[in-house]
Order: C-alpha cells, then structure tokens, then sequence
C-alpha cells in the first residue's frame, strides 16, 4: 500500500494537528516506511489464524470483573490541580462551538 | 438554515409518502460505581469531585469491567428479548472534545453485547414488533457547560463526574412507521427497563436519551429513503414532536424536487423546528479499534441463566398473572402493571386485604384518585400497602360499610394513620350488634308511622326509605345488611 499526501493530511485532520507542507512529504516518507515494515507480516499465511487483540487467554467468564463498591475519588482539588485553566471547580477550555 | 413553517409539507403531501424511523436510546445503568472505576455514579455531587485517573484518562490508568453493568446490561438484552454473545469486546471509538478526556469512548462495535432482539407496542389496538438489532455497553462522556459564567462568551467549563457513567446503547431496527409508533416505543422501553430495574429511567437526570434515524419514502417505494439523525431529544413528548416536524420538513424537500442530505439535525424546544448541525467533512470517521486494556467479554451459559434467574417478571407476564391468579379485569391489570412501584403496592395491599378485586378498585380508585389530586407517585403514597391492605379487609370483614371505608381512608390519606386507629377515634366502628341496631330500627319505626303502614298495607318499596333513615340516624355505621334483616323482621 503506497501512502499519499491525501493519506497524510486526513490523518492530520482526524488528529487535530496542523502540519506544513514540508511535514507532510516527511510525514509521506516516515509513516511509509512504518507501514512498509509492517506490511511484510502480510507475507505469512494468517487464513486459519483467529484474530487477537489482547494476549491473555479466554477462560467461559470474563474473570477480570470488578465489584461494584465505591473508592473515593480524587476529589475536584487534587483533580483540577494541573489543569492549565480551571474556576469554578470547573476545567475550563477555549470555547467550543459545536459538538 | 432552519426551516421555517410555511416549508413545512401540506397534509396532502403527508399523505403520499410513509416514514421510516429506527431509534436510538441511551440508558444509564442503575449501578453504584462507573463502568471502569470505582467513583460513584451519583447525580449533583460538586463539580469534578467524583473523579480518579482512570475517568480522567490520565496517563497509565487501566480501566476495569464492572461486574453489575454487565449484569444489568444482560439483564436489559434478555428483557429485550436479545440473543446475548457468549463473547464480547469492547473498542475504543474516537473522536476530540474536551468532556472526553481519553480522546475515546469505549463501547462496542462489532461485537456487542446483545443482538436481535424486540419489542411488542400497541398500534391501533394491534400488537406489533419493533426489532431491536443491538445492545452495547459503553461509558459516558463528561458535561460541558458553554453558558452561565461571566466568561463564557471564552471558556467552556468542563465537570468530568460524569465521565464514565455505565451506559447501553439499545438500536432499534427501522420499524416505526410514525412518530407515535416512536413514542410507545419508548414508552414500552422505558417500562420493560424500570421494570426489570436495569435504570431509574429518570430523565430529568439524563438516564434516558434518545436519537431518532428519520426518513420518508413514497407509499408503496421498497427502499429507503436518505435519513437524517435528530439528536439528544430529552423528553418522549419532544421526540414525538421532533419526529413529525422532521417527516414534515423531509417531504416538503423531496415535494418541491430537493434531495434530502444525510446529517445530524438538533430539534429546538423553543422553535418546534429541527437545525442541521454544522458538521466537519470527517466527523463520522471514528478509526474503531479493539480496546487493548480489555479482555473480550465472555458470558458463560451458567451466569447467563443466573442473572435470567435473578430477573424480575416482565410488565406483560405480571399482567397476565393478574388476570390469571387475581381475576383481575383486563384494564385494571393494565393499570397496575403500568409500573413496577404500582404493581407491588397492589399486591401487597391484595395479600393484605385477601380480596385482590377489592384492592385493585381501591388503588385504581380512591388511591389513584387522591395521588393524582395531589401530583404524588404512589412511592410517595401517605397510605402505605399495608394499610390500605387492612383498610379493604375490614370491610371484607363487614366492619366497615364501603361509605364509612371512604371517609376513613380520606382521613388515612391525611393523617398517615392506621384506619383502626382512626375508626376508635372517630367512633366510626360499623354496628352490627342486633341490639344496639333494634332500639335504633324503634326509634325510626316510632318517627314514620305513615311509611311503617304502607309497608304493612304491602308497598315494601318504602323499605329502601327505612333503611336509609336507619343508616342515618346511626351516622352511617349500622351495617346495611344487618338493617335490612332486622327492619323486615321487625315490620311483619
């Protein structure tokens, strides 16, 4: 699979990143070569292999399950503590328009 | 642009073309921690207080199942009628904004945790079937606020409590055909989940929310039309509203050549009318992934059949065991089943009172009548079940004729009291006592010489007038039956 500018540019845009024009030729290369290396798995016959996200193995249940009690949080002090901008025991963001 | 009313369609239009609307509905679960951390799920906490790094999506936190949001999320799919997956993962759905601090929801994608399912609703006094094509869990995303600061006009403000919330995305498939059949769905939806106690359902808390896939075709067209979503509707009178305007607004398009676009539209409460949202070019790609700090979800068929055991009765298997077990009236059972609160505050005033015909016109009537008066819910009954239970025994009993039963419940629904307690106060113990009632018939018989020789010259029709005279003078207590023995007896 060759990657394009076009490939670039919307990855970008889906990640909120603003990229010049000279990024985005390195970008072509670099991201390539990444996607090349990986493409060799594609060499290996994986038709009889099911497909696995996640290394640990399935039992019937799902045994990792939390109880639900509660802990106590963070609390808004401790929570907001390294937010760049916060009042009233809000985080505030530049303003968003839409959703 | 919004539309406005005169581009809305004429009836006649309206007419020629059918709508086609699949539901979308949120639900959170009734549980006390979120989905993937132990904070607490609680509604109106101080801002940002009920938070831990694993909601706050900072760095290294791993999230971890909550073994009752499964529970409830199975709960929900078997009262739906759903096949449940013995296995099931979860994917991270990604997209930017700032109340989702992780930069992705964590839900289901291509294998959810429920599929194929329905539910029944009543359309013109037929049942029909709306499919449910799947439930999936996820978590909730926080809460921006955009108005009400001084600086609002530049800053949002952000509370993360609500950053992952359990929720269930229920999707219906696109089997309603008008914005009532949307409306009873919900309403149907609503009850099966509150029922089976999946969800409070409170929507004034946002426990239910619901987005609608709108389209129209022509009559008798086999495919679909372009549909558009109308999105975050907060009440199930407004999405009812919001439906018919968006079938409205689609037909006067398509009626004046125009083409529908595929979009995302906000209904506004105050207009009635349905906004496109501005929308980025690439808004719908949210690049989904399997969720690698998740195992899959496996649920054997041993807890499956467990969390089935554990299941409440369903509105419609109660209403058939009213009818069945009680000889309850078809309506009534209707009634009481309406929620799960009123069905057991009548079976528990039923097994108290040991005449469930008897109970379930008291809580229909007299009940429901004062409730209603006062803007109560029945949780909030002053009369508890038990209460009204020995109230609707006593006149079973012949203690209490039904008139003196009114004004003592009257009295029960004011005070809170025990109906004994107010009955020896007020002295309004009925009198079957033979003779207590006698040197009463006498002194009725004394006072209405005139009717006491009709009778006996034989129009008995004044009987009727007697009794009432009895009753009367014994402020209503003496029992009606015992009276009318006693007057024939004393008369011939």
């Amino acid at each position: 699979m060759k990657l394009t500018e076009k490939d670039v540019r919307y990855v970008a845009d889906l990640a909120n990143l603003t990229l010049q024009p000279q990024e985005v030729t390195r970008m072509v290369t670099e991201l390539g070569g990444i996607l090349d290396y990986v493409e060799k798995l594609n060499e290996l016959d994986t038709s009889d292999v099911p497909p696995m996200a996640q290394v640990l193995y399935p039992d019937d249940e799902t045994a990792t399950l939390r109880p639900d009690r509660q802990h106590t949080g963070l609390g808004s002090e401790v929570a907001l503590a390294n937010a760049p901008l916060s009042g009233a025991g809000h985080f505030k963001v530049p303003k968003v328009i839409e959703r | 642009m919004p539309a406005s009313i005169d581009e809305l369609a004429p009836p006649g239009a309206l007419a020629k073309y059918e709508p086609v609307i699949g539901l979308e509905v949120h639900v959170q679960l009734a549980t006390a921690t979120k989905i993937f951390c132990s904070c607490p799920t609680s509604f109106g906490a101080a801002p940002n207080s009920n938070v831990c790094p694993v909601c706050l999506g900072l760095p290294g936190a791993l999230p971890v199942l909550s073994r009752e949001a499964v529970e409830l999320a199975v709960r929900a799919a078997l009262a739906l009628h759903c096949e449940v997956r013995p296995q099931s993962r979860f994917a991270r759905k990604n997209y930017f904004y700032p109340d989702l601090p992780k930069g992705y929801q964590i839900s289901q994608y291509d294998e959810p945790v429920a599929e194929h399912g329905w539910v029944e609703i009543q359309v013109n006094g037929e049942s029909k079937r709306i499919g449910i094509t799947r439930v999936h869990m996820e978590d909730d995303a926080g809460k921006s606020v955009h108005d009400g600061f001084r600086d609002s006009s530049r800053y949002s403000y952000v509370d993360l409590n609500r950053c992952g919330t359990p929720l269930i995305e229920i999707v219906s498939e696109p089997d309603m055909r008008s914005a009532d059949e949307a409306y009873s769905y919900l309403t149907e939806l609503k009850q099966v989940l509150q029922f089976v106690e999946v969800s409070t359902c409170d929507m004034e808390k946002g426990h239910l929310r619901c987005d609608a896939n709108v389209s129209v075709r022509l009559k008798g067209a086999g495919e679909f039309g372009t549909k558009t979503e109308v999105k975050n509707v907060n009440s199930f009178r407004f999405v009812r509203l919001a439906i018919d305007h968006e079938i409205s607004r689609q037909v006067a398009i398509l009626e004046s050549g125009g083409t529908i676009h595929q979009e995302t539209r906000l209904y506004n409460v105050a207009t009635g009318e349905t906004v496109g949202m501005r929308s980025k070019e690439h808004a719908h790609d949210y690049r989904y992934f399997p969720e690698p700090d998740l195992v899959p979800l496996r649920i054997s068929d041993a807890w499956m059949n467990r969390i089935r055991d554990s299941m409440a009765e369903l509105p419609a298997e109660k209403r058939a065991r009213f009818i069945a077990d009680y000889g309850l009236r078809e309506y009534d059972a209707q009634v009481l089943t309406q929620s799960r609160a009123a069905a057991d505050f009548f079976e528990t005033v039923a097994r108290a009172a040991g005449d469930p015909r008897a109970a379930a016109n008291w809580v229909i009537g007299d009940l429901s009548g004062l409730l209603n008066a006062e803007g109560k819910s029945i949780e909030e009954s002053p009369v508890t079940a038990e209460r009204l239970g020995e109230l609707v025994r006593l006149i079973a009993k012949g203690e209490l004729s039904n008139k003196l039963a009114k004004e003592v419940f009257a009295k029960m629904f004011s005070t809170g009291e025990a109906a004994a307690v107010i009955i020896e106060r007020e002295g309004l113990k009925q009198i079957s006592d033979t003779g207590a009632l006698e040197a009463i018939i006498e002194q009725v018989l004394a006072a209405n010489g005139k009717q006491v020789e009709q009778y006996r010259s034989g129009k008995t029709t004044v009987l009727g007038f007697l009794v009432g005279q009895v009753m009367k003078a014994s402020r209503g207590q003496a029992n009606p039956g015992a009276v009318n023995e006693l007057l024939k007896a004393k008369l011939t």
